[in-house]
């Protein structure tokens, strides 16, 4: 440390928080990753490759394989060997599997949160204190379930696992969807052929080789790299079910595609949720809440609290609070152990964004952004606020999945409850007031998979989470999430 | 900076007024934004995350030296204790003068006079406690005597207590009452208001009393006594802030906020200044409205600097104990 700076001039302000990066030395990435089929990585049988890149430097990372129909065919024939041996495994035995790989993400945990920020753009405070924590938590909480599954639904009759599932995650919670997928099949005796998003697919990579380092069985978890059309390919391939989290527009097509296949399908999709801010509401936990409802992960979450209604009364002193917080969030380098919003996920979404936050505008809401400099390489977009928003703006129904904020008043709970619900969505809501009779009011009459009080993308793996409406359908984690990869020999079928 | 001690010049502030009558401070109590306990730790939780290193941290560890009320509030303390702290809090190392001073000396009452002797020109204000400490509990008029005494002793700032048991049995134009008393015995001199955080019991009742002692006219307002089990905490500290935010955006007027009890360490006091600064922001940042009332915590800042200056700790027999 050199003498010239050992004592600042008088300390005068603004105090700058010197950078604080990530080393990034733990990750090691090959050049090339093939496709996880049946315990070890393949080349692909299209011979085509993709790269993937970072986000915040738009370095590419690493190629990745680009699987056609008849890889896909090729790792649903491996999951399809391996289940009836893994299927009939002795329960605690399999526990035991899904015990370590759970383990083995608490080991890595550094590197898989590193990676996922360079691979996703999310800031690395998150990766690291929310995403592989919670993975983690998703194969420990369904590791116990294995040996328990006859007791898991009273009624029901033996419950039997479904067979291959056909699983597909999107790019805002890579390794996060992949655990909220794989672990509950896993520990129902299902074998599953995973595909990660094409911007993200490296730490579903990395999960692979914890799946090799935890010796499970060859072809129980096979890992295949794509986009679209190899999505596509695994849909139409010949597997027992699919699992889907993503866009309502492709949830829609799949839904048509598996349509009469008797394959058992559960779609987790968009939403557009409703926070609802009441006049005696803690005002200051209130606008954290919000702030972290729409610009956790850069607001590319499916559940963002992307619309703020506020009770008329409170309208002014919230929304100078918000303005006045928003200046303070440190927007960068993802891999700064301070910043708070990383990098937009692609090229493709920062685009996106911007051009529904231009509706926004042109349709004569009023926007507001605090000044931050932005860096030069990679995919960035302002926290953005509007204000004078109406039901029928564009920015008020459709799905902008960036950091971008809606603000709309109420003045009485029926108001709040017909606007929030006046959505095609429904997959989450807000509730922010002192009063617990009007929360559970609220709660009784929201359309939406979770409602959350006085707090706002709050997750456990024991608590289920899915939509109504255009929002989707079947629900994960907890035991509603095991049930999907479950039959059983008596009583309804779902 | 030059080569000799540098004392920490306060600008002073003009002593604060009370903005309300008694008659208003129950409605000042039911007009207070509620807090969500689980919301407002989780903040605080999240902004100890922050990582403050080189330069910034540099910074910090700098106004934390010029933002401490060097503080000894013991029976046993003696003319001979206060005379040595004196020295301490105007040149924290003797080795390095070109370290700044501290802001102020917190004490007894009857040691007042010796401090202000030993202060005298050296920029180190000289706080003492005062009003009844710790308890605030005795006659009003003897805690309102010993409150003009220890002005007219020479100090430049007195910590009072808030009266908890009136405030807690729900008489707050009482309570309120007390406070503006209070102010007025200390005439020109800084009033710093204590609230006992760890004894009010929830953050909704911080956040009130803190309502109340900066409308009676607090120029801080201050976590503990330090005499409890549970002093600052950050929570407790963000909870204060959050309410002089509110307050300098209803009257335009800066509160300043003193945290104080079981702050021991640099790497405690960095994260006291993050919330400050993400809660405040920049114009809180100086010694007029942030203060620390700490002891062993001044030595712990200067074995962190020189590790900053040499790369490698030191043992504590290398820093002065007074």
């Amino acid at each position: 440390m050199s003498e010239a700076i050992e004592r600042p001039a008088s300390g005068a302000p603004p105090w700058e928080y010197a950078s604080a990066p990530e080393s990034t030395d733990i990750v090691r990435l090959d050049d090339r990753y093939g496709l996880f089929i049946g315990g070890e990585f393949v080349e692909p049988k299209s011979g085509r490759w993709f790269p993937t890149i970072s986000p915040s430097t738009e370095e590419t990372l690493a190629e990745v394989a680009e699987a056609d129909a008849a890889d896909i065919a090729r790792a649903v024939d491996a999951a399809r060997d391996a289940a009836p041996a893994w299927q009939h495994l002795a329960p605690a035995e399999r526990a035991k599997f899904v015990f370590r790989i759970a383990r083995q993400l608490q080991e890595r945990a550094r590197e898989f949160a590193v990676l996922e920020t360079m691979n996703g753009g999310k800031p690395i405070r998150e990766a690291r204190d929310i995403d592989i924590p919670l993975a983690a938590a998703h194969f420990f909480y369904y590791a116990g379930w294995a040996d328990k599954l006859e007791y898991a639904f009273p009624g029901r009759g033996t419950p039997t696992p479904v067979g291959v599932a056909g699983q597909i995650i999107p790019w805002n919670f890579p390794l996060l969807m992949a655990a909220w997928k794989v672990a509950p099949a896993l520990a129902a005796g299902n074998t599953v052929v995973l595909k990660p998003a094409e911007t993200t697919p490296l730490t579903a990579l990395l999960l692979a080789s914890v799946v090799q380092e935890a010796e499970l069985p060859p072809g129980v978890v096979n890992i295949v790299t794509g986009a679209g059309e190899t999505g596509a390919a695994l849909v139409g391939a010949a597997v027992d079910k699919i699992a889907f989290t993503g866009s309502t527009e492709v949830g829609k097509a799949i839904r048509r595609a598996t349509a009469g296949s008797g394959k058992r399908l559960t779609l987790e999709l968009g939403g557009k949720a409703a926070n609802i801010v009441f006049e005696d509401a803690p005002l200051d936990q209130a606008v954290e809440g919000v702030v972290n409802g729409i610009f956790f992960n850069q607001g590319h979450v499916c559940c963002a609290g992307s619309r703020l209604l506020v009770q008329e009364p409170v309208f002014d002193v919230v929304l100078d609070k918000l303005k006045e917080r928003l200046q303070t969030l440190r927007v960068g380098d993802p891999l700064d152990k301070n910043t708070d919003i990383g990098a937009i996920n692609s090229k493709a979404q920062l685009d996106k964004i911007s051009e529904l936050v231009e509706s926004g505008v042109d349709e004569g809401a009023e926007i507001y952004q605090p000044e931050c400099v932005l860096p030069e390489r990679g995919f960035w977009f302002r926290p953005t606020l509007f204000t004078g928003v109406s039901q029928s703006h564009r920015i008020a129904r459709e799905e902008i999945f960036g950091p971008v904020l809606s603000i709309l008043t109420f003045r009485t709970p029926e108001e709040a409850i017909e606007k929030a619900n006046n959505t095609p969505y429904g997959l989450s809501a807000g509730i922010w007031t002192e009063k617990g009779s009007r929360i559970l009011h609220m709660a009784e009459r929201l359309r939406a998979g979770v409602v959350w009080a006085n707090t706002f993308n709050r997750f456990d793996p024991t608590s289920p989470f899915g939509g109504y409406k255009e929002s989707g359908f079947g629900r994960e984690g907890g035991l509603h999430g095991l049930e999907p990869y479950l039959s059983f020999d008596g009583g309804a079928q779902r | 900076m030059g080569g000799v001690s540098q004392t920490t010049e306060i600008t002073p502030r003009p002593p604060a007024e009370p903005i309300a009558g008694a008659s208003e401070a129950p409605r000042i109590v039911a007009r207070t934004t509620a807090v969500d306990a689980v919301g407002l730790e989780g903040r605080a939780a999240a902004l100890a995350t922050r990582s403050i290193k080189r330069d910034a941290k540099l910074w910090a560890l700098d106004l934390t030296i010029r933002s401490i009320d060097l503080t000894t509030l013991e029976g046993s303390d003696t003319t001979g204790k206060i005379v040595a702290m004196c020295a301490k809090a105007v040149r924290p190392d003797p080795v390095r003068p070109e370290l700044p001073s501290v802001a102020a000396v917190c004490i007894y009452p009857q040691l007042v006079p010796v401090a202000a002797r030993q202060l005298d020109g050296t920029g180190v204000a000289v706080a003492s406690v005062a009003g009844g400490f710790p308890s605030g509990l005795g006659p009003l008029e003897a805690r309102l005597q010993e409150i003009r005494d220890v002005a007219s002793d020479g100090a430049d700032e007195i910590d009072i207590v808030l009266n908890r048991s009136l405030f807690l049995g729900g008489r707050y134009a009482d309570a309120f009452e007390e406070l503006v008393a209070a102010r007025e015995a200390a005439g020109s001199t800084h009033l710093k208001v204590i609230l006992e955080a760890g004894e009010l019991g929830s953050y909704d009742r911080i956040r009130q009393a803190s309502m109340l002692a900066m409308a009676a006219g607090a120029d801080f307002i201050k976590t503990s006594t330090g005499k409890i089990g549970v002093n600052a905490t950050l929570p407790n500290a963000l909870c204060m802030m959050e309410a002089a935010r509110d307050f300098h955006q209803q009257t335009g007027r800066r509160v300043g906020v003193k945290v104080a009890g079981g702050v021991r360490r640099s790497k405690q006091a960095i994260q006291y200044l993050v919330l400050l600064h993400e809660t405040l922001g920049p114009d809180w940042m100086t010694p007029e409205l942030f203060r620390i009332g700490a002891s062993s915590l001044l030595n712990d800042v200067l074995m962190q600097l020189e590790k900053e200056r040499t790369g490698s700790y030191s043992g504590p027999d290398y820093f002065t104990i007074d």
